[in-house]
């Protein structure tokens, strides 16, 4: 029904677009990471030494694997906390399931930034969670480690994710018919049993889109651990900022960043595999 | 629908911890933005419980400093242009995934969607690097160059959505009938995309207000509004990020209201859909 004029009309321009402007610096910051610096400039040098740095130097694998424990338990906590929301709003909300996940969007709407900072203010030393506990004579002096610390970004970064984590596991819920649920039911099984065995598989595509987001997005957060870390949260992306500002090694930052950016796509190959293995129809 | 009100009633039993558990997770998920609106009124600072001194003092400072309604009015300027571009390249990308089919599609439809999942300090440093290789300076206008890229996923998420639910056959009547690919496009396709183009708009409108990692790297001399917040942010804080956020939540929630308004006039029930990817 389309001419091959319209065809050409509609591809041609998003696909040079996104050629220009998204395929060529993916692949220019590919170039990049084979590049070197010397005496403070970059040099068309093409070598392997920032992957062997990354490599041999603990200080990148250790960071790496610490931003990953971060993530996975924002991930972890995300779906904790979303997963029983989503089925409540699915089957327990009734004529207020509109309301109900309007309430889970609207924090959505405030800034990230914003969001990050409401927490620094919860948290400090002289913040409302401390001031709350003295001025009820739960603790005498103020708990420092509340803020400054891994816990305070995983804290952060779970009240971020956590709407990410519920709204594809609520659309997932959504879409499941309600006459299986139904037809469990009648056939005997209990409510746990229809639970684990026909619910909670056919949810399982949505907990992953959620799951994978929730991981993805934390990894490679660096606002948050610069706001609220301290030194003992840093994470992989503070290293690439500081590498792309005061240390100002662009080669190797470039090389991190596609460490990065090969597991996510890979995360998201698999993610993806995953789905259509679980899914129903 | 029978069957939904039977499911809750009787084949899921009800359990007393998920409303707990529910209402837990909502305290959690606007903690945050209440202590933020109410210590907007707090004279004594950002923290000390209980609140005190009553103030609308630092929305007045709000009103007075220049540097915030510079920055507020540069994010505007970005969103705007980065609604544009999205829209423009989003539009006819989510019409040649539904129906052109070339060498490299499923590769340019991951690309397209990449940056919706990637954390944004990826495609921010990658666009800083073809700038760089391109010596163009930094200024709104990488900045826009970013925004507007990043979000072509967003539009073509949403219009390819819209897509799915279209009726062909008008189309087809519009070019039986004689008219033209382009009068069709404008006077059928269009027309009937109105919603999920309105709602890209305003996501993207709304995400770009808010992006800090991609703009983070692109940034000029001109401070977009959360660049300009993050760098007060370092020097020490007051409520008057309290009141300034106050305020875009306000403006946010007209938006989201307006937006029901419009879509529940004009459609039947909502559709979630998934993440889009």
């Amino acid at each position: 029904m389309f001419s091959r004029a319209y065809k050409l009309a509609v591809a041609l321009p998003p696909l040079a677009w996104v050629t220009l402007f998204l395929l060529v610096p993916y692949l220019l910051m590919f170039c990049y990471s084979f590049w070197a610096v010397a005496s403070g400039n970059v040099v068309h040098q093409w070598n392997l030494g920032n992957y062997h740095d990354l490599l041999v130097k603990d200080v990148y694998r250790e960071t790496l694997l610490r931003s990953s424990w971060i993530a996975a338990r924002v991930t972890l906590f995300a779906l904790l906390l979303g997963y029983p929301l989503a089925y409540f709003l699915s089957f327990y909300a009734g004529a207020r399931k509109d309301l109900f996940y309007q309430l889970v969007i609207i924090p959505l709407w405030v800034s990230y930034l914003v969001r990050a900072y409401a927490w620094k203010t919860i948290l400090g030393t002289d913040g409302v969670l401390n001031t709350l506990l003295q001025f009820f004579h739960i603790t005498q002096h103020p708990v420092d480690s509340l803020l400054y610390s891994p816990f305070a970004v995983v804290l952060t970064l779970t009240h971020i994710y956590t709407p990410f984590v519920v709204l594809p596991i609520y659309a997932a819920m959504e879409h499941i018919p309600r006459n299986l649920v139904e037809a469990s039911h009648d056939l005997g099984a209990s409510p746990m049993q229809t639970f684990w065995r026909v619910i909670f598989p056919l949810s399982a595509p949505g907990m992953i889109a959620g799951a994978t987001f929730a991981f993805v997005l934390s990894l490679g957060d660096f606002l948050a651990p610069q706001l609220l870390g301290g030194p003992s949260g840093i994470m992989i992306s503070n290293i690439v900022v500081s590498l792309f500002g005061a240390a100002y090694n662009w080669p190797l930052g470039a090389a991190i960043s596609f460490c990065i950016l090969v597991l996510v796509v890979s995360l998201l190959a698999l993610a993806e595999r995953l789905e259509k293995k679980w899914s129903y129809s | 629908m029978e069957l939904l009100v039977s499911a809750g009633g009787g084949a899921v039993q009800k359990s007393r911890w998920l409303p707990v558990h529910t209402a837990a997770v909502y305290a959690f998920l606007y903690l945050p933005i209440v202590t933020l609106i109410v210590y907007s009124f707090n004279g004594a600072g950002v923290g000390g419980f209980p609140p005190r001194n009553l103030t609308l003092n630092w929305y007045r400072i709000l009103l007075q400093d220049e540097a915030i309604w510079v920055s507020v009015q540069n994010s505007l300027i970005v969103a705007v242009a980065a609604v544009g571009i999205a829209l423009g390249f989003g539009i006819p990308a989510a019409l040649a995934l539904d129906r052109a089919d070339f060498p490299g599609k499923a590769l340019f439809r991951r690309l397209v969607l990449l940056p919706l999942i990637l954390p944004g300090i990826i495609t921010g440093l990658s666009i800083l690097m073809l700038v760089n290789v391109a010596q163009v300076k930094l200024s709104l206008a990488t900045i826009i160059l970013g925004h507007g890229t990043a979000l072509i996923s967003v539009a073509t998420t949403e219009v390819f959505a819209g897509l799915q639910k279209l009726d062909r056959a008008q189309e087809e009547a519009s070019l039986d009938l004689g008219a033209n690919y382009w009068q069709t496009f404008w006077r059928v396709t269009l027309p009937n995309l109105k919603l999920p183009i309105i709602g890209a708009a305003l996501l993207i409108f709304t995400l770009s207000m808010d992006e800090i990692a991609v703009s983070f790297f692109l940034i000029g001399r001109d401070n977009t509004l959360p660049l300009e917040i993050w760098g007060r942010l370092r020097r020490g804080i007051t409520p008057e990020i309290n009141a300034i956020s106050t305020v875009l939540f306000v403006f946010s929630l007209l938006a989201i209201v307006g937006w029901y308004r419009l879509r529940a006039g004009s459609t039947g029930p909502r559709e979630v859909d998934q993440l889009g990817l």
